[in-house]
């Protein structure tokens, strides 16, 4: 890192230069010998300047901690992380402590589920922002509190400067969730990582912080990573969408043909577990069997085999590997199954096109 | 599910009185606001529940919806008599809950179970499934019979889709869509009419909620029951409700049909919390308009004079809304049933689309916000549901 904060917009979407965001063969393991547990299995992928990607999976397949070991968050104690994970040609996961402090929060910011406990309950909102500003940017603290006021404003909190006296208790849960957003913003980093900003939240207040989250990406060029278990936040957020189940990436798609054409058939299961306000009523759920408990281990097979529909011999007898699928439906789309689905699960179901609302 | 009797209601209010289980009427949950260390003085209230009536038919799905801190979870208790209502009547089979004290309000509880949120929380982490599902029916007296009671349990297993050495395991044996299968069985083990479900499906990942949505269809076809479904997320209770009720901030502001709230909301709200919803499909996403509310919900302990909503509805209008606490009325307007009842002084005329939205200003919806000491945290939900 040469280039002090850069302010820089970059073109949105994904274009063929240089990724901001390379990782690689990530792999955290937890414990040590016979009871260690790889909570991410290998995995790779790519975030351009100005894309949003999304990582989808149910509780356990490894979203959280991917976003943890990016941000170098994990606990240096009881656990290893091997794979490089590289951030505008530098490969994080080599820094010192001291050097990740740098980053964090001036190239890369996260978003974290809880709002209330990611803000210092004693400190007042103004000085917990303007501490971002004065660690990276060396202001001063009165231009700091100024600046401060000013990104609360930006994320839609009305009256700043009476907000930055209060504490987090004072404030509700959207509020809280945009003053950490707010936080994240400061710097203007290149990165962000939103692990399920909206899950804690209702669904009039989630509609208003995605709709922020959209408008700060178009603005600013923000490279966005979206962690979530929602398919309907994904729908209409992300660019690129990998779906992870126990550890590893199972499917990769752009959105539309994500949702259109899925070809692995834990991401048909998803779809076809969640009722639709779209459709029409009666449709019996078609839910995935089972639970994450019934995995195997992915050296003896495919992880999802003991839950697949589409299961057949040779799933339990060798790893699938995450390769691309059909030429027809392009490079970028990958699979790791041996038996994909052919249709959508969803077709046969009655379905209306028009929005209900 | 659409085991309910086809039949509309024909009057504004009430229902052939045969068909309906419960009947709740003008019910009212207020918690006081205590102040002071030695005396303690009532500074306020919270108007939790602030005038619900709601009436249920045999084997009929209620759903009940709204953003947290309106106030669906205290009706759902107090329908149970788990909180005591400050004024109103519940009705339950012809009885008046509320008038019941002691063991003839016990021996009433046998008919009307709750299963809850989180699984984990509710069921005793020492006590074994068997020992969970045996308590309820021993108080009842439904256990006297041993080789009955065993025959029993296991036929409870099979209902909720346990395996028969579930009986010897302890809920942290299990997962969380199992540990909720073993609260339905325990809601199920006193042969209930009524079962409440408190957001019984929203700590649990999307694959097994399917599976828990299904199975609840299932028992309710299996064992005639009649549900009142109280959740947030729209889309699990338009699949299992009959009929919907929208909450704001202590009463309902809509009451239809399933199929009508969702194709026709009159309902500023309805239409707005319709609209957050994300669809999971791309292009519906692209092209569909949402309407964004501002600001958070106002303070319970203070809430908005005139309409409850009208701090943030984008219809407002200048005369009425701020003034006049609309009623639930049936709405004169073409394919309306008599069974879709609205909160709303000017539906037809939003319906109509006379009246367009504007803006609204933010400052007003923030002065409620911050004016009553207590409930800030209200917007966010607790800890226990945001598991994904």
């Amino acid at each position: 890192m040469t280039t002090q904060a850069s302010t820089t917009a970059y073109p949105s979407g994904a274009g063929g230069g240089e990724p901001l965001l390379s990782v690689r063969d990530l792999t955290v393991t937890f414990g040590r010998g016979g009871r260690a547990f790889t909570a991410v299995d290998h995995v790779s992928f790519d975030v351009q300047p100005g894309q949003t990607v999304g990582l989808v999976g149910e509780s356990g397949c490894g979203k959280s901690v991917t976003s943890l070991a990016i941000m170098q968050l994990l606990p240096s104690r009881g656990n290893t992380v091997s794979g490089t994970v590289s951030f505008a040609g530098e490969d994080l996961l080599s820094l010192s402590d001291a050097q990740m402090r740098d980053r964090r929060g001036r190239d890369l910011a996260m978003i974290f589920q809880d709002p209330l406990s990611s803000l210092n309950p004693v400190v007042p909102l103004g000085t917990q922002v303007a501490e971002v500003l004065q660690r990276h940017k060396g202001m001063k603290n009165a231009p700091a509190q100024k600046r401060a006021a000013e990104l609360l404003d930006k994320v839609g909190i009305p009256d700043p400067t009476r907000r930055l006296k209060e504490y987090p208790h004072q404030l509700s849960g959207g509020m809280r969730q945009r003053a950490l957003i707010a936080m994240a913003l400061a710097c203007e980093p290149r990165l962000l990582i939103a692990d399920e900003p909206t899950t804690a939240l209702d669904v009039t207040i989630q509609a208003q912080i995605l709709a922020l989250l959209k408008e700060l990406v178009q603005d600013s060029g923000t490279a966005l990573i979206m962690i979530t278990h929602d398919l309907g936040v994904v729908a209409g957020l992300c660019d690129e969408v990998n779906v992870l189940y126990g550890g590893r990436i199972v499917e990769r798609a752009g959105r539309h043909d994500l949702f259109a054409r899925p070809r692995h058939p834990y991401t048909g299961g998803l779809l076809a577990s969640i009722p639709r306000l779209t459709e029409e009523r009666g449709r019996r759920l078609t839910p995935v069997p089972g639970s994450v408990a019934d995995n195997i281990p992915w050296d003896h097979g495919c992880a999802f085999a003991p839950r697949c529909a589409s299961e057949i011999g040779v799933c339990r007898e060798r790893t699938p590997e995450l390769v691309p699928d059909r030429p027809e439906l392009g490079a970028d789309r990958l699979l790791r199954c041996h038996n994909p689905l052919e249709s959508n699960p969803l077709d046969d179901a009655p379905t209306t096109e028009e929005s209900g609302a | 599910m659409t085991t309910s009797t086809p039949t509309q209601p024909t009057a504004d209010q009430a229902l052939p009185d045969e068909d309906v289980l419960l009947d709740v009427r003008g019910l009212k949950v207020h918690f006081p606001i205590k102040k002071g260390v030695l005396i303690d003085r009532t500074v306020g209230h919270v108007y939790a529940v602030d005038g619900m009536d709601l009436q249920i038919r045999r084997g009929e799905t209620y759903g009940l919806v709204g953003e947290s801190g309106c106030g669906k979870s205290t009706f759902g208790r107090a329908v149970l008599q788990l909180e005591e209502p400050t004024e109103g009547e519940v009705l339950f089979d012809g009885t008046d809950l509320a008038s019941l004290r002691g063991e003839a309000l016990r021996r009433q509880r046998r008919h009307m179970q709750m299963v809850f949120q989180d699984p984990l929380g509710s069921l005793d982490p020492r006590q074994t499934v068997e020992q969970l599902l045996l308590e309820g029916m021993r108080a009842h007296g439904l256990a006297d019979d041993a080789k009955a009671a065993r025959a029993r349990l296991s036929a409870l297993l099979d209902a909720v889709g346990l395996p028969k050495n579930a009986l010897s395991k302890y809920p942290h044996e299990f997962s969380g869509g199992q540990r909720q299968r073993v609260g339905i069985a325990r809601a199920l083990s006193v042969d209930p009419k009524l079962i409440v479900a408190d957001e019984p499906v929203s700590a649990l990942d999307v694959s097994v909620q399917a599976q828990v949505v299904n199975l609840l269809e299932d028992l309710q076809e299996e064992f005639g029951l009649t549900y009142l479904v109280i959740a947030h997320d729209l889309a699990v209770v338009r699949h299992i409700s009959d009929r919907i009720g929208v909450m704001y901030l202590g009463a309902l502001v809509e009451e239809a049909d399933a199929d009508d709230l969702y194709t026709s909301p009159l309902h500023p709200y309805t239409r707005a919390l319709l609209s957050a919803v994300p669809v999971p499909d791309p292009t519906v996403e692209d092209t569909r308009e949402q309407i964004l509310l501002a600001g958070d919900l106002p303070s319970p302990a203070n809430p908005p004079s005139g309409c409850r909503f009208h701090t943030r509805c984008p219809w407002r209008q200048a005369t009425r809304c701020d003034t006049e606490r609309p009623q639930l009325r049936v709405v004169d307007l073409p394919g309306t049933p008599a069974g879709h009842r609205v909160a709303c002084h000017w539906a037809e005329q939003i319906a109509s689309g006379e009246l367009r939205p504007h803006d609204v200003d933010m400052e007003l919806t923030d002065q409620t916000l911050t004016a009553g000491p207590v409930d800030t945290t209200l917007g966010a939900k607790g800890l226990t549901d945001t598991l994904p």
